[in-house]
């Protein structure tokens, strides 16, 4: 690890800029809250606790992102939020009204794309203001002109009549990201959306989600398992362990805005990396070592 | 090592290749039936005599066993009297492919024997309006019967047990009981292939109704849509192109009933001109009825198959041939056309 051998400044240290935008963001109201939120279910091996104690707060136009270790129940918390799982204790506030089941306030992006194969792209994009029975706000607007706006912001107006079959992850991607948009929901619920691309595409979709967080009024909660991913795109990062999935630490990201994807090697972003490695990564334990026999000749190392 | 590509599991071959083996599909049992029809060492256990000579049972044309046929002649030799004269044959059960070809015109053109009896194509097109009128009873009920069970448990467990029991009772069981409440006419014969189909196609949509990806559901849910919205927006067109496909395969099983079905009450269509030839021993006839009733089934198949690409571009993943229409007569216009391919990465 690079890490260890360069000097970091604390995780904690803000630099004047960054310590302003963090006082601007806590005066700005609340839009999520989520308070003690307890999971449990029942299994072959008993009663198992998912999620135990889960509190935290998101403002508006916030980034949120949650990270954790595999089986920290990051999914089932963001399902819960979706309204797609039942939770067994605890409470969702959203602008201070409970939420029970899915709904139009909170728009979800799936690892999986989700979109409606027999759509086309407009169709999918047009699918939540049609079942909603009309646009949401801009009077005299149809729901098609209105699609067609989304679509145009990701970029592939070009693309508006053609099938989900036809496009690449990323641009599938994309169509959903519309798709959830087009609702205007409150916060959008984003569960490990880019997990199944390529890191090239990957990296554009992160830039293309900056821009379209930059332009357009929504919160996001965004679900990763990748620790580069969590620091470049977010505000703060929440971090789960797991058994029980608790929260561990939230980190304010002290990396500036603008993101650009140079600020990757910058001290603000290796000294949150290094953080997140510690919190995800603790000490090898003798788990990880293999007992693994030498089958190989003397002389003939590797290292 | 080129033969060795043949072998490779689940390796497509190249179209060229490919259409040359499905033809093969045709052309091995084809020639296994010319080999034993033709090539008279084969089998050919029959003499068709030619001449009776002197052997005063033998008739012209008459077929002979071969052994009785040499018997008869060595016993003909001894007494001074003429052989007979014949050529080996097959038995009258088994034509040639020619004859049966020769049939497939003939059967057509020929009157029936009585003049109250139905002609080829009328006795076909009876048969077919059994099937559909079975098909379309069974499926009116049987397809929204069973996308209810697939999407809600309480039509679910209100149905499909009874209806696993029902299915393991061959519908020609209820032949005698159909016709005591229907009378001998078509009504029996419907009622059969719709006993047959019903059941099956019940437990065979529920089936695919549950195989819908449930995410797409969930995506709906989060888009706003719930209740009956989710139900007709995503359900229905979710499963239709798998329910089309169903459908088809039903199609071919309602046709496996339906010999059944014509011998129920007064035996009609196919059935009863295959019987009826049998009877006559016109065997070629009943070959050719037999094959007809593979290329109606066939070609209608290829022709669902198709329509089913065409009505489900987004499944068959081509494009239908309005939007091929289109492109060319909008480019006939203005600028060629955009490719539609994504050659865009993200």
């Amino acid at each position: 690890m690079t890490t260890h051998d360069v000097a970091l400044p604390s995780y904690l240290e803000q630099s004047p800029e960054v310590s302003a935008r963090f006082r601007r963001i806590a005066e700005r109201p609340v839009v999520l809250k989520v308070n003690q939120l307890g999971k449990t279910f029942d299994s072959v091996k008993g009663r198992i606790q998912a999620l135990h104690d889960i509190s935290f707060q998101v403002r508006r136009r916030e980034f949120i992102s949650i990270i954790g270790p595999s089986g920290c129940g990051k999914s089932t918390l963001i399902r819960i939020l979706a309204g797609l799982d039942d939770h067994s204790s605890g409470e969702i506030l959203l602008d201070d009204r409970e939420v029970t089941g899915p709904g139009q306030d909170r728009g979800m992006v799936f690892q999986g794309y989700t979109l409606f194969p027999w759509l086309t792209v407009l169709k999918n994009v047009m699918f939540g203001l049609e079942v909603s029975g009309g646009t949401n706000g801009i009077a005299g607007v149809s729901a098609e002109q209105e699609a067609r706006g989304w679509i145009e912001m990701v970029g592939l107006e070009a693309f508006a009549d053609a099938y989900p079959h036809e496009l690449s992850g990323g641009m599938k991607q994309r169509v959903a990201i519309a798709r959830a948009l087009a609702n205007r929901p409150r916060i959008l619920l984003m569960d490990e959306p880019f997990g199944a691309l390529d890191a090239q595409t990957r990296a554009k979709m992160q830039s293309y989600l900056l821009q379209i967080w930059k332009n357009v009024d929504i919160t996001i909660l965004f679900i990763t398992h990748d620790l580069e991913e969590a620091i470049y795109l977010s505000d703060r990062i929440v971090v789960l362990k797991a058994n029980p999935g608790e929260i561990q630490e939230v980190i304010e990201v002290p990396v500036e805005h603008p993101r650009a994807p140079e600020q990757f090697l910058s001290r603000e972003f290796l000294a949150t990396k290094k953080r997140l490695e510690e919190l995800i990564h603790p000490a090898k334990d003798a788990e990880d070592m293999l007992p693994i026999i030498r089958m190989t000749q003397v002389g003939d190392d590797v290292y | 090592m080129a033969r060795a590509r043949y072998f490779i599991i689940w390796k497509e071959l190249d179209p060229r290749r490919r259409r040359v083996f499905q033809v093969f599909s045709f052309i091995i049992p084809l020639a296994v039936w010319s080999l034993v029809s033709y090539c008279p060492f084969v089998w050919h256990p029959m003499v068709k005599v030619s001449d009776p000579g002197g052997i005063a049972h033998f008739r012209v044309d008459a077929l002979v066993a071969k052994e009785a046929f040499f018997r008869e002649n060595a016993k003909a030799l001894e007494e001074h009297r003429k052989p007979a004269q014949g050529v080996l044959a097959n038995p009258v059960y088994l034509p040639a492919p020619h004859e049966v070809a020769k049939s497939f015109y003939k059967a057509f053109v020929t009157p029936p024997r009585l003049p109250e009896e139905p002609w080829l194509h009328e006795s076909l097109w009876h048969s077919i309006k059994i099937i559909i009128w079975g098909f379309l009873i069974s499926s009116v009920i049987a397809v929204p019967l069973g996308i209810l069970a697939g999407t809600y448990r309480i039509f679910s467990y209100m149905t499909e047990p009874f209806v696993e029991f029902f299915r393991y009772l061959p519908a020609p069981a209820f032949a005698a009981l159909s016709v005591a409440v229907l009378g001998i006419y078509d009504g029996p014969k419907v009622a059969i292939i719709v006993i047959g189909t019903f059941f099956q196609q019940v437990l065979m949509i529920s089936n695919t109704t549950q195989r819908l990806d449930p995410a797409l559901l969930e995506a709906a849910q989060t888009l706003g849509a719930r209740g009956l919205k989710l139900f007709t927006r995503v359900v229905i067109p979710g499963i239709l192109p798998d329910v089309y496909r169903d459908m088809r395969i039903l199609l071919g099983w309602a046709w496996t009933y339906l010999i059944v079905a014509e011998v129920v009450g007064n035996s009609t269509g196919i059935t009863w001109f295959i019987n009826q030839q049998a009877k006559y021993r016109i065997y070629y006839n009943v070959y050719a009825a037999i094959i007809m009733i593979g290329i109606i089934g066939i070609t209608t198949d290829i022709f669902l198959a198709w329509l089913g690409s065409e009505l489900f571009v987004w499944k068959s993943r081509k494009r239908s041939i309005l939007s091929r229409l289109r492109t060319v007569y909008s480019t006939s216009r203005t600028e060629p056309e955009t490719v539609q391919v994504s050659h865009d990465n993200a």
